[in-house]
């Protein structure tokens, strides 16, 4: 067991793409648990991607199931995971272990279908919706070497004004 | 010893504002900190904060002749730059309406004894000149809880005021 830190933003380690797991050994299951552990740590996140602590492979973890009223699949340790479907843009508001003390707005696809593998190597398909969409969604940038701050919109004009066409 | 400060910028808008003052201020070892900028009504107005070494008046004689140039107003006070505390808001209110004198009194005091802790307030007024609108948004914090102030907008809706609260769920991975 044990807690990393989380590498923070301008950390150019953030802007790297992670590499395809192949293997599902021991070494990776050592670095799930240093996910979890890390993750457990973290103020209230509910999500945490492997290079977040240092490790560029394309693993995360997400678990919503603290939110209430929400649809969720539960704890999930996503290996290689590839969203195959995106239907309908919804605003909402982010925050990152990697970016402390800022929150914005991002739009992110409502709906997804992902494929992933699990911490043992089985094949998983999921369709999610909402709060942990959005959550796998941030998680997966971080394997593209993106943040949230790559993907902010107006924090005020989410109320789109009509022009005036003639 | 360093010295915080809010400058308060306000003239005609036009092109070049920012890039002008935000360079006389560089020049003048001021550095900045966290900047809002806003047109209303046409005007350009900025609150920045900045951080120097350099008196009040120091950086008042600094920005004397650039916001003159600009035909700019500018006001300086001493502030406590107290960076890294944001407030995360969990609640987003939306008021609308035929535009007339005293909704947002009426609203703001209605969700302030209802617990709200005002964190970002916009406002526009749209529609023409003969029917304007007004539109604000609000951002805070529901100190007393979400219930409290959906019981505090009923009699608002009931004088006429469209409001909507939606509650903000800030996802942090």
């Amino acid at each position: 067991m044990s807690i990393k830190e989380i590498l923070t933003y301008p950390d150019s380690r953030l802007k790297q793409e992670s590499s395809e797991i192949e293997k599902f050994d021991a070494l990776l299951q050592s670095i799930i648990q240093d996910l979890e552990d890390t993750m457990a740590e973290g103020p209230g996140a509910v999500g945490i991607a492997a290079p977040q602590i240092g490790y560029p492979i394309r693993s995360v973890i997400v678990d919503v199931s603290s939110r209430k009223k929400i649809k969720h699949h539960g704890h999930l340790v996503l290996i290689n995971p590839e969203i195959t479907e995106w239907h309908g843009l919804k605003t909402g508001r982010e925050g990152c272990l990697s970016v402390p003390d800022f929150t914005g707005n991002v739009v992110r696809a409502e709906k997804i279908k992902l494929n992933a593998y699990n911490q043992l190597g089985e094949s998983m398909n999921f369709e999610m919706e909402g709060y942990e969409a959005r959550a796998v969604q941030h998680e997966i940038d971080h394997l593209d070497g993106l943040l949230f701050l790559d993907r902010l919109v107006s924090r005020k004009n989410d109320l789109f004004k009509r022009k005036n066409y003639k | 010893m360093s010295n915080w400060y809010m400058l308060t910028l306000v003239g005609a808008d036009k092109p070049g504002i920012v890039a002008n003052i935000t360079k006389t201020l560089y020049e003048a070892d001021c550095n900045l900190g966290e900047a809002s900028m806003n047109r209303l009504g046409g005007n350009f107005t900025v609150m920045v904060m900045i951080n120097t070494e350099h008196s009040e008046n120091a950086v008042k004689e600094k920005l004397a002749l650039p916001c003159k140039d600009q035909e700019l107003h500018f006001h300086i006070d001493k502030i406590e730059g107290k960076l890294h505390n944001h407030h995360v808001p969990d609640i987003s209110i939306i008021v609308s309406g035929a535009d007339h004198a005293g909704i947002v009194a009426q609203v703001t005091n209605a969700l302030y004894d209802a617990g709200l802790d005002i964190l970002d307030l916009n406002s526009d007024v749209a529609g023409s000149e003969d029917k304007p609108i007004y539109i604000c948004q609000i951002d805070g914090q529901a100190q007393d809880g979400i219930k409290a102030l959906e019981a505090a907008i009923i009699p608002l809706r009931e004088k006429g005021i469209d409001i909507s609260l939606r509650e903000i769920e800030t996802m942090v991975g």
